[in-house]
């Protein structure tokens, strides 16, 4: 973890030193994590399933206990205090809404439970209410609503709370693939808005990266890398940050690295200078080009995709295989060509532990 | 139903979806059709038939009912017998009616119900919501009583009652029969159906369990209490051997117990009063089938998904 | 159990602390007290009892009225889930044929299930009576001279009828709901694989009622075992005298009648142990339908 990223002065409305999770069958779910989030940050956790995204997260809420570490809320260590005494609000993945409840009463009940006043708790109902555009449903029960407005209530349920921090847990994954993206940009939008901060855990790549300020990658209980999205983007800290975020995936490929060039199968293609020797070479589809055979990596053309826009062409490198995106309307050069890139565009992996060389 | 909106329920085959399975070449589907009719014809009138005679049998007088043997139609001694059974007192003491032991009954089934869900949802609320020391030795110890029917221990648990005082009270025929854990045990699979997240979002929504159980879990388990109140009112109104044990005061008989009464008075009279033991059937079935007709389907829900 | 859960003692000891009571007192302790009753006998004259052993279930088994009652009810209860269950899925079948009327139908042929055994048990006395039973006329009618009460076999022919006919109900809304739950897509891969449509349920519809079919023998003989004390009550007017007897009356009669609270209670300890293995084998069938759903 890099401590400039960031910071801005004054108390990170988030920040987590040292976490670690111990499930009382010895299960090690997150093992030591230092991460915060400041004033109105938008910081995403993204990573597979199991790698303990959500179990942070739901430290943070107090959902979970803290094994060891702390976890603070604007300065105050909150490791053991109520969920409800966090100055918290969740976004649950099946949004967890009341079946019973009114849309009204599902907004009301924490602030009931809290002993406000009653016109204060409809004041600010019916101001999260227009705010989502769900006033006209706040009569009816949550059966009867949509995936969307369903999703709206859980966020105005969230709002009406005007807590610390907005903490979402895979909150889109019910949802089908438009209005996915809808929701996404209002999400973004109303938190912006607000200038609350959140924590958004998700193991969507795309959503990380369209959501972020800040990315976590998150890998077997442990953070990979720390980042701006296009920083975690262009400069992956290791082969699993690079193989995870991006679409399609970065191709990873053995390769000899001879200091300005790499090497596979008697080809080769220009490179940092950093490293010599076995390395694990990267190569973004979009970034690769095709050039007729023995221009760079010997490349055989086996399927093309048509995508419209793009088209991809699958073949192999060297014994791994190999995708390389194209623009409309562009050929490969022939059934037997090469791949080359500009040298920056290359990333180098050290073979054995998968760090950034 | 829109109070049961969990996605799992969204997984039931819908009715309308069904009728589209069912199609199948026209010509076969005439034959097998008749012959489907004609089974569930048969069906209902067996199931239909002793109940119906039964019950007009009971509008016409002894004798003629001695004569030429139980009578469909109507005997028009509806009114009388009815009022006989209901209103005058009879038995040895002469301090009972069928209204009184109609009265009992309402009284056990209602007791036995109410009881029974108010007991197995607390148990229940503990077994599944709280972490402590003991749940797991309260839990087999509950769940053991699934294993023994009262009936195969009536003896002892007649004793035990009779040591505590009990016998002819209300609380000694309906408290022991609570002892069962069905209902603990459909709560408890219901609870654990209940997704997690809700209780979780009431956390934050700073509910304590008292509240969580209050505001959140019973009025989402509106729709079971309700099939198991109704499924445990027949089961409490139909209890005969545990009535015919601890009852032997009359004021205290429930009309199902009535029914063994009726069959003492029969042996040795000449002409028993066929019609009056029949109106007291009649009397004793009517209300628990009524409520399952009318509360059918929630009925039905409530005994397929409890019985799992 | 739920991964997140409340803490502290005193609410849950609090919610739990009613049915403990209750089970302790009206089930833990007669149930111990049926155990320890059965190794002693009642002195008669000084109301002492004296410790025997096993020789009330020694006693208890090899008398011949226990055996025939055991031999009865062996017949009984096979009896009972023979028609029960047979009647129940042939309704249930044809009901979930039926494109139209499946409605009234299900209301017409469940709401049996409501009727107390003893009072289907006073209805069947009337049905089975000597001078005024339609069903003895009808029996007749085919050379059979029906004499309830006073025949063994005939009065057991009336018993196993009603006691079957009360349950024919809860059958019928098992396997129905149970018809209704097998998959649409399922049945039309069958009617595309096999022509015959009784070959089609055989090979693949019953199969999947299985589960339900399983589930509900076991209630069945749970049902003919206890609950048809009411029936075999009414139906004997209380007088058994040489009529045939289940083994959970003999407990009764033997208990209260008879006054052998050893005997009786040793017949109680050997049922428990019937129901006890009964419920093994239906825990074990639960566990292996979570597999097949």
């Amino acid at each position: 973890m890099t401590p400039a990223d960031g910071s801005r002065g004054g108390v990170p409305t988030l920040e987590i030193t040292g976490a670690v999770k111990r499930y009382a069958n010895g299960h090690l779910a997150v093992k030591g994590v230092d991460l915060h989030a400041d004033e109105g940050e938008f910081v995403v956790f993204v990573g597979p399933s199991g790698c303990g995204k959500s179990t942070l997260l739901r430290m943070i809420a107090g959902l979970e206990s803290v094994t060891e570490g702390e976890v603070r809320l604007k300065g105050r260590v909150v490791n053991d205090v109520e969920p409800a005494d966090r100055d918290i609000a969740m976004v649950f993945q099946n949004y967890a809404l009341y079946p019973h409840m009114s849309v009204y009463d599902n907004l009301a009940y924490g602030l009931r439970n809290r002993k406000i006043p009653k016109p204060e708790i409809d004041r600010r109902v019916r101001e999260a209410a227009e705010m989502l555009q769900i006033g006209e449903y706040l009569a009816r029960k949550p059966g009867a609503l949509s995936g969307g407005q369903r999703q709206r209530v859980a966020m105005g349920r969230c709002i009406v709370r005007d807590p610390a921090i907005f903490l979402f847990d895979e909150p889109l994954s019910n949802l089908d693939a438009k209005l996915r993206t809808q929701m996404r940009l209002e999400i973004r939008r109303l938190q912006r808005r607000l200038g609350v901060a959140a924590v958004y855990v998700t193991h969507d790549q795309v959503e990380a990266m369209t959501l972020a300020d800040r990315i976590v990658v998150l890998n077997g209980g442990r953070v990979e890398q720390i980042g701006a999205p296009v920083e975690v983007y262009n400069a992956p800290a290791s082969t699993f940050v690079a193989s995870f975020i991006g679409a399609p995936a970065m191709n990873l490929f053995p390769a000899e690295a001879e200091g300005g060039a790499i090497r596979v199968d008697g080809g080769s293609a220009p490179a940092p200078a950093r490293a010599r020797g076995a390395v694990t070479a990267g190569l973004r589809p979009e970034k690769a080009r095709l050039v007729p055979a023995g221009g760079g990596l010997p490349f055989t053309v086996e399927t093309v995709e048509e995508l419209g826009a793009t088209r991809l062409v699958h073949g192999h490198v060297g014994a791994a295989s190999f995708v390389v995106s194209l623009e409309a309307g562009v050929s490969p050069p022939g059934e037997t060509c090469a791949v080359t890139a500009d040298p920056a565009d290359v990333h180098l992996f050290d073979r054995g532990s998968g760090a950034r060389l | 139903m829109p109070d049961a909106s969990f996605d799992a329920a969204a997984d039931a085959p819908s009715p309308a979806a069904k009728g589209a399975a069912r199609r199948a070449p026209a010509l076969r589907l005439r034959w097998s059709s008749v012959f489907n009719h004609g089974v569930l014809i048969f069906g209902v009138f067996l199931m239909m038939g002793p109940v119906v005679i039964a019950f007009t049998s009971s509008t016409f007088d002894p004798i003629a009912i001695h004569r030429d043997g139980l009578k469909l139609g109507w005997g028009g001694e509806f009114l009388s017998t009815y009022d006989t059974v209901l209103f005058e007192k009879s038995g040895f003491t002469k301090e009972v009616n069928g209204l009184l032991m109609l009265f009992n009954s309402m009284v056990m089934g209602l007791g036995f119900a109410i009881g029974k869900v108010v007991v197995s949802i607390l148990a229940a609320y503990a077994i599944v919501y709280f972490r402590f020391r003991g749940a797991t030795v309260c839990f087999w110890v509950i769940f053991s009583t699934l294993l023994l029917p009262l009936e195969v221990r009536i003896l002892p648990s007649y004793e035990v009652v009779q040591s505590l005082g009990l016998l002819n009270t209300y609380t000694g025929l309906i408290v022991p029969l609570i002892a069962s854990a069905t209902g603990t045990f459909f709560f408890r699979q219901f609870f654990k159906s209940v997704p997690e997240e809700l209780l979780e979002a009431a956390r934050i929504d700073g509910a304590n369990w008292w509240r969580f159980l209050v505001d959140i879990l019973v009025p989402l388990s509106r729709t079971m209490i309700a099939a198991i109140f109704i499924i445990m009112f027949v089961v409490g109104w139909n209890q005969y051997l545990w009535p015919t044990l601890m009852t032997t005061e009359e004021g205290y008989f429930t009309i199902v117990r009535g029914i063994k009464q009726i069959m003492q008075v029969w042996i040795g009279a000449n002409i028993p009063a066929y019609n009056e033991a029949l109106a007291l059937a009649v009397l004793a079935m009517l209300p628990p089938v009524l409520i399952v007709v009318i509360f059918q389907r929630m009925f039905i829900k409530g005994l397929v998904e409890t019985e799992k | 159990m739920k991964k997140v859960q409340f803490s502290g003692i005193a609410p849950p000891l609090l919610l739990i602390a009613p049915q403990m009571a209750i089970v302790v007192i009206f089930f833990l302790w007669p149930a111990a007290e049926a155990v320890r009753t059965s190794f002693f006998i009642q002195d008669p004259f000084f109301g002492r009892a004296v410790f025997v052993g096993f020789d009330n279930y020694v006693n208890a088994v090899t008398r011949s009225d226990y055996l025939r009652s055991a031999a009865f009810t062996g017949v009984f209860v096979t009896a009972i889930c023979a028609i029960s269950l047979g009647f129940g899925l042939l309704f249930a079948v044809c009901a979930d044929e039926v494109l139209r009327g499946e409605g009234p139908y299900k209301t017409l042929l469940m709401w049996v299930y409501a009727i107390a055994p003893p009072v289907a048990g006073l209805i069947g006395v009337m049905l089975f009576d000597q001078h005024i039973g339609p069903l003895v006329d009808f029996f007749a009618f085919f050379g059979w001279e029906l004499q309830t009460g006073v025949d063994y076999w005939d009065t057991a022919f009336a018993m196993t009828v009603v006691a079957a006919w009360k349950q024919i109900p809860y059958n019928f809304i098992f396997f129905l709901s149970g018809l209704q739950g097998i998959p649409r897509s399922l049945r039309e891969a069958a009617a595309i694989d096999c022509r015959s449509p009784a070959r089609r349920f055989w090979t693949v519809v019953f199969p999947l009622l299985a589960p339900t079919s399983f589930f509900l023998l076991v209630i069945n003989i749970t049902y003919a075992f206890f609950e048809t004390f009411g029936v075999i009550d009414v139906m004997l007017k209380g007088e058994p005298g040489n009529n045939p007897v289940s083994l959970v009356y003999k407990v009764y009669l033997d208990g209260f009648r008879g006054q052998d609270l050893g005997g009786s209670s040793a017949q109680s300890v050997i049922l428990m142990v019937g129901v006890m293995l009964l419920t093994v084998v239906q825990f074990r069938f639960i566990e292996r339908r979570v597999h097949y759903a």
